[in-house]
């Protein structure tokens, strides 16, 4: 394993920074989120609200983007520029 | 079928407008209240509005489920299917419409809505289009009512040498739907002129500042020429924005013959509001009438005609049982008060736009 | 594996902000467009490529026939005027002509136009402020009716009548205030300050030049009826002074067009529908205001007049759509998403001023969120929608966007990219090209190379 600073993956200091921040976010199925800290609110997509459920358990991202190749119809690829730009968006959103 | 009373008090009643901003409340809750504190009322009010933030739909004492509606630009065929989905759950028997941009769509619409077995009562087309700003003058002047002279422009170079045809500073402003304001000298018209033809278009209508009190008066059309339950208010104090603050009873007789001579006119149907100016030499001069009741429809309420009560029997044929002559110097007194919303309820409205009957 | 995948939508997030207005609709994923008149979407950009404008021959000749249907059925006789510059493309103006419509043309090209395609010059309208003497030597020849815009014009063409003997009949255009609209005061001549009386004057003193129509245009996509029916009343007002003190004899009232279509105009806070009145109403409007007015000319045993219409939006704008696919996708710092499309305002002129329709091809699942639709522009203007509530779209993905089948045909521009094709579909679902995608040869071919500059580019190693 790297032990270095460069993260393997561009995803792992996203959730390194991030891990507590998404494990406080109230997920609900119809995909109302809450965040209690800031009292702001939010929706996310079925796609989107897995991924948070699944950040929540894990700060893998591989294992992450493992579970969601096996459950889903979606390329390597494509679901890493998906969640590059979901995560563009949390960072945004959870400050 | 007849209706008596006694049904007319187990009817459940979509009411709109369930906005509430402190400063510029919109009837529908002051509405839901009228029915609401009806003796042996047990019907269901439906509140239904247009954003996540308009208390009506959340206060259980007035409303009893609440509903987003989609926006008038979205056009009607939106508006009809969410009626209809609304209609499934909630079995509504009357609606009524309380902010003017709805008038015209549910006009258009009233065929397909009175086959989901929902009755309002609503002016005609051209009844309707006789009080938009730029016609109003026209019908007031046929049947002798006046108005603050008005004219259409297309051009702001208008300001500059108005004077010459006889128009002198203050002057109001127009949009043709909506919008207005008061300019002291040609740069504030020129300003105005701008700002309101960006947001609503040409031409824009300058009007004659009549300087006097403000008289209101609310009262129902019942579409034969015949004006049922008049109640008059005065402003005694108004917010920043104009708005009523607090407002008494009156009884305005100049006003009141007015308002007969106008609903005759126009054999209007259904709620009303007549806005008048008084000058000072006591002449009247008409400056709107507004399709739906006033956000102080409460204060007929108090003061003895229950008018949203009145729509509810005209209806349904029913002798008129909450109209009493007005008690002149009834005051009422606006406020704001918090709304407590759970994040529950929160998250229903803001995802899927309803409030459902608690269970 | 061999439990069945589930579908992947891309992962999105939006945060809800209170106390501004809340859209609310229904879920989307059921509006699309998957077929036009009965036509593949899928087909058509598998067979001519995307981006793509697309005719349907029925929608024109439907909307040209209930045009005149409305006015012919209140007042007789109608010629409608197609205007050249809304959509001058071969097979639009043909299909227009087969109906029985003339040419409104506005330059000597649109004329040259007109002509090649078998139009005869009585049966076209020449109006603009810019016409060129040889052109107009043509269109005295030739019989064309010149509708003239200002007095430099009208000497000229009165020489070029003498000059070649020929009685020249002609139409003059005016301006005014209706109270209803912008006065157009740059096109024609003004009523209010006598300049209109006065040509009309000078033409009743010309041996060569017989005054005999009168046009106005008050606007475009006008929404209040009551703008035409002033129009009407100024202009037969007009005609009754000039008749009496110019010697003319007027055969026919041009109310130009302006009749608005069903497109948003950006700013518009009510429903189209509810705005933009119905060709009944306009009708209704012009037809009864003019039959008022004329009523006692025509008791005096004048000839009646034709009424001449020259709409171009209304017949033409919801006959053509631009379909147009996703080539990439950003999400913006402010957080809404936003698709780089392969058709931008270089195709589509009127994104400037309208909101136009946008509909997924196919059912897309997901939540609506609000969208920017950019066009392939490197330039910050080049924006389809600016605001619009869509589900996610991925790259390849087709939206067909609507009505745009006025003005974009003409005032397109080649910056950049290639035009592409132009294909109509017929009322018996045959498909044609009506004018092929551009290709380098076809802008190259405008060019030539000076010798000198042919290769030797001294480019460093």
């Amino acid at each position: 394993m790297n032990t270095q600073h460069h993260p393997e993956h561009p995803l792992d200091s996203f959730l390194a920074v991030y891990s507590d921040s998404l494990k406080r976010l109230a997920l609900n199925d119809s995909g109302f989120v809450f965040d209690p800290m800031s009292g702001q609110s939010f929706t996310v997509n079925p796609c989107g609200l897995e991924l948070l459920k699944l950040m929540q358990k894990q700060a893998d991202v591989t294992l992450i983007e493992q579970q969601i190749l096996q459950e889903f119809a979606v390329s390597a690829d494509v679901l890493e520029r998906n969640f590059l730009e979901f995560s563009e968006q949390l960072r945004r959103y959870l400050k | 079928m007849k209706t008596n009373t006694k049904k007319i008090k187990q009817l459940t009643i979509a009411v709109t407008g369930m906005n509430a901003r402190a400063d510029n409340p919109g009837p529908g809750v002051a509405v839901a209240r009228c029915l609401r504190e009806v003796i042996g009322f047990t019907g269901k009010i439906i509140g239904l509005g247009y954003d996540v933030l308009d208390p009506g739909l959340f206060q259980t004492e007035l409303t009893d489920a609440g509903y987003l509606l989609p926006y008038p630009s979205a056009g009607e065929d939106e508006l009809l299917s969410r009626l209809d989905y609304i209609q499934q759950r909630e079995k509504i028997d009357v609606l009524i419409p309380c902010l003017d941009a709805e008038i015209l769509s549910l006009i258009h619409l009233q065929e397909q809505i009175a086959a989901l077995g929902i009755k309002m009562l609503l002016p005609t087309e051209t009844q309707l289009q006789c009080r938009n700003k730029d016609r109003l003058h026209q019908f007031a002047n046929q049947i002798g009512i006046k108005t603050p002279e008005q004219t259409p422009i297309t051009s702001s170079s208008f300001f500059y040498d108005c004077a010459k045809k006889g128009w002198t500073y203050p002057l109001v402003v127009k949009g043709q739907f909506y919008d207005a304001g008061i300019a002291h000298n040609p740069e504030q018209a020129v300003g105005l002129f701008h700002r309101i033809a960006a947001v609503w278009g040409m031409p824009i209508l300058v009007q004659k500042l009549i300087e006097g009190d403000e008289v209101n008066l609310t009262g129902l059309g019942d579409g034969n020429g015949k004006l049922l339950g008049a109640v008059m208010m005065r402003k005694r104090a108004v917010t920043d924005k104009g708005k009523a603050w607090a407002g008494m009873t009156v009884h305005d007789a100049g006003l009141l013959n007015a308002a007969e001579k106008l609903v005759a006119g126009l054999t209007w149907s259904g709620p009303l509001e007549v806005e008048m100016m008084r000058d000072k030499h006591g002449d009247y001069y008409l400056i709107e009438i507004n399709p739906r009741f006033p956000a102080w429809i409460y204060l007929a309420k108090a003061s003895g005609n229950n008018l949203p009560w009145a729509l509810l029997e005209i209806l349904h044929q029913q002798p008129l049982s909450e109209l009493t002559p007005p008690i002149a110097g009834t005051l009422f007194i606006r406020y704001a008060q918090e709304t407590i919303v759970s994040l529950a309820d929160f998250e229903a409205m803001m995802m899927n736009g309803e409030r459902a009957v608690a269970v | 594996m061999t439990h069945t995948l589930k579908t992947w939508q891309k992962p999105s997030i939006t945060p809800h902000q209170l106390g501004t207005l809340n859209k609310f609709g229904r879920p989307v994923g059921g509006d699309y467009v998957e077929k036009i008149d009965g036509v593949a979407v899928d087909d058509l950009l598998r067979d001519y490529g995307s981006p793509l404008f697309v005719l349907s021959e029925k929608r024109l000749r439907d909307n040209i026939r209930q045009l005149k249907r409305a006015f012919e059925s209140r007042y007789q006789p109608v010629i409608h005027a197609w205007s050249y510059k809304t959509n001058y493309l071969n097979a639009v103006c043909a299909t227009l002509h087969q109906e029985g419509s003339w040419a409104e043309v506005v330059s000597a090209f649109e004329y040259e136009k007109a002509r090649a395609l078998g139009v005869p010059a009585s049966r076209i309208l020449f109006n603009g402020p810019h016409k060129k003497r040889a052109i107009l030597e043509r269109c005295v020849k030739e019989g064309a009716r010149i509708h003239i815009d200002n007095l430099d014009e009208l000497y000229l063409l009165d020489a070029i009548a003498r000059e070649l003997d020929i009685f020249t009949s002609v139409t003059i255009r005016l301006n005014f205030e209706t109270g209803y609209t912008e006065a157009w005061s740059r096109f024609g001549f003004n009523l209010e300050s006598g300049a209109a009386f006065d040509a009309a004057i000078r033409i009743g003193n010309s041996s060569h030049l017989k005054l005999r129509g009168l046009h106005s245009h008050v606007g475009t996509f006008i929404l209040d009826t009551r703008a035409y029916q002033v129009e009407v009343e100024k202009l037969c007002d007009f005609m009754e002074l000039i008749e009496q003190q110019a010697h003319a004899l007027i055969d026919s009232l041009d109310i130009g067009g302006g009749f608005a279509s069903q497109n948003a105009v950006q700013g518009l806070y009510l429903p189209t529908e509810q705005v933009v009145p119905t060709m009944s109403q306009y009708a209704d409007a012009i037809c009864s205001t003019l039959i008022t007015k004329t009523a006692q000319r025509e008791a005096q045993g004048k000839p009646r007049l034709t009424l001449i219409l020259e709409s171009g939006r209304a017949v033409v704008d919801d006959a053509e759509v631009l379909i147009s696919s996703v080539v990439g996708s950003k999400r913006l710092p402010d957080g809404r998403a936003s698709y780089i499309m392969d058709a931008g305002v270089n195709l589509l002129f009127t994104a400037f001023w309208y909101n136009h329709k946008v509909k997924p091809t196919r059912s897309l699942q997901g939540i609506a969120e609000e969208t920017v639709l950019y066009g392939p522009l490197c330039m910050n203007i080049d924006i389809v929608r600016q605001s619009i509530s869509l589900p996610p779209l991925s790259v390849g993905d087709s939206l067909v966007i609507s009505p745009v089948g006025a003005y974009n045909n003409t005032q397109w521009l080649q910056f950049i990219e290639y035009r592409p094709a132009i294909v109509m579909v017929h009322e018996n679902g045959e498909v044609s090209v009506i004018r092929r995608a551009e290709n380098l040869a076809d802008i190259n071919s405008f060019e030539s190379l000076p010798d000198h500059l042919n290769g030797q580019f001294n480019f460093s190693e």
